[in-house]
């Protein structure tokens, strides 16, 4: 009954232009897992409430869940697939693999992306600033205290 | 979520023209319209994107003193802005117990007064609401309810209002700034939030169409810079909405109160200034027995509306420890733990 109306979204997503013809009521994390195939960024509750879609828009994190991929249009998306540069992991991403920070490692992407921002922000002075600015990141498997030594480490590693 | 049409305006004039039509909602942040439209508890036809309409962005200084925040300033942009955190500190520290770092980056100051109430059964659209469905009834008299209202209900709804933000700037007199089809005007915060009475549905002053395009604190409201501080009790440390909460604000001149703001969070379907408390503090010695007759005053008129008793006497206890907290003095630098009721303050027994 209802006509299906698509509109055109310009995205630019770890660097490189794509252009979509999208519904305006799909979310950028649809978009980035389902039109794209940029899957490391994961869909926990869709709600807003557990973290594991963060992604950044031009620098600062977001939760994809909420953010219409409209909204994003024109913005500078990086996603967890955008991290890593030249083959070497970033930073964040090698303090969690040294530090142990996952179990299962769904939460994993949106950890990641969270700690970065987390460090540039300058929120990542004490471990109890950590666990506060990351407090919108949940682990099921409470793998937490190897996650806030994971972004002291890297904050350290930042600030030398 | 229904697919809607998706229109970005230009001008806050074309917004308006845009959103002029029933079904139509604006778009600003979006975490939490967009949760509801995905729930289906909201479903508009027409979405306004006003977030590329720079002139709500700013920040500014009024002739009066007063300032100005347009109503996209994001929540944390603002709580992180210096000059701002210095001189309305129990503002930031509001801000910065609300939601994460994520939501904060996208949540406007507009739309923080806009959010919905987290009454369960208003998400549940299987249970009856007559916030969500006028005349279908209320889910939460006698279910589950611990975390409802105690100040204002009504046999209609017992939902509370979410916003930490709005409960520091009721207490500062804050006024919104409203554009319609008519042209601007001014409603304190006090009253833009209205109670529930027979009509739950009708939670703000704002017409159909009406845009938020800024709030105003009066330049008095830096005058309590010195002594002002948000504290909120929570299930858990963090992430969580307010059980209750309280910003309190003196100004204490040798020992005598010569300002006083108190408001209440979490316990009504609105920011709730509580006037009478203020009135019984002003000119009374800045001491823990003026705060506990305060904290008394506040409640006075509160009851339970289901299994939530608990909530007046915590109320009664996070008002004296918030006042204790506002004598002691605003931090030199926010709380790693913003708003914790946790932190250690200086005289505060553990058990205020």
């Amino acid at each position: 009954m209802t006509s299906k109306t698509t509109i055109p979204v310009h995205l630019d997503i770890n660097g490189q232009r794509h252009t979509l013809e999208l519904e305006p009521r799909v979310t950028l994390l649809d978009a980035l897992r389902d039109r794209l195939g940029l899957t490391g960024t994961k869909k926990g509750c869709d709600h807003g409430q557990c973290g594991a879609c963060t992604v950044h828009v031009d620098g600062e994190r977001v939760l994809a869940c909420l953010t219409l991929a409209a909204q994003a249009a024109g913005r500078t998306i990086t996603t967890i697939e955008g991290l890593a540069r030249e083959g070497e992991l970033h930073p964040v991403q090698a303090a969690f693999l040294e530090q142990d920070a996952f179990q299962c490692g769904y939460c994993t992407p949106g950890q990641i992306m969270s700690a970065v921002a987390c460090i540039r922000e300058g929120h990542a002075g004490s471990d109890e600033e950590i666990r506060e600015y990351m407090a919108g990141n949940l682990c099921r498997c409470g793998a937490y205290p190897h996650i806030v030594a994971a972004v002291r480490q890297a904050a350290l590693e930042a600030a030398s | 979520m229904r697919d809607f049409d998706f229109i970005r305006p230009a001008t806050i004039s074309d917004a308006i023209a845009a959103a002029a039509g029933p079904g139509s909602a604006y778009l600003a942040g979006g975490t939490n319209l967009l949760d509801l439209m995905k729930g289906g508890i909201t479903s508009p036809e027409r979405i306004v994107d006003i977030t590329r309409l720079p002139e709500l962005n700013r920040i500014e200084t009024l002739d009066d003193g007063g300032l100005r925040i347009g109503a996209l300033v994001r929540n944390a942009d603002l709580a992180h802005d210096p000059a701002f955190a210095k001189a309305y500190p129990a503002v930031a520290e509001a801000l910065l117990s609300g939601a994460s770092a994520q939501l904060r980056n996208a949540a406007t100051v507009g739309g923080n007064l806009l959010q919905r109430t987290r009454c369960s059964y208003f998400y549940d659209t299987a249970s009856a609401c007559n916030r969500r469905e006028p005349g279908s009834g209320c889910s939460a008299l006698g279910g589950e309810n611990r975390l409802h209202a105690i100040l204002g209900w009504s046999d209609a709804c017992i939902a509370t209002h979410p916003s930490d933000f709005c409960v520091p700037l009721v207490a500062l007199d804050t006024v919104v700034e409203i554009e319609g089809k008519e042209g601007r005007r001014h409603v304190t915060l006090e009253e833009f939030h209205r109670l529930p009475g027979d009509t739950p549905q009708r939670e703000t002053m704002l017409e159909p169409g009406e845009l938020i395009v800024a709030v105003r604190l009066p330049a008095e409201a830096a005058s309590f810079a010195a002594h002002a501080r948000y504290l909120k009790v929570r299930e858990r440390t963090s992430y969580a909405f307010a059980v209750v909460s309280a910003a309190a604000a003196l100004v204490v001149d040798r020992g005598k109160i010569r300002g006083a703001r108190l408001a209440l969070g979490g316990v009504a379907a609105k920011p709730w200034r509580a006037r009478s408390a203020e009135a019984a503090l002003l000119g009374a010695d800045a001491d823990e027995a003026s705060f506990v007759r305060a904290a008394d005053a506040a409640l006075a008129d509160a009851s339970p509306s289901g299994d939530n008793a608990f909530k007046i006497e915590l109320a009664r206890r996070i008002v004296v420890r918030a006042l204790m907290a506002a004598k002691a003095g605003t931090p030199e630098r926010m709380p790693a733990l913003p708003a914790s009721p946790f932190s250690s303050i200086p005289g505060v027994r553990h058990d205020a």
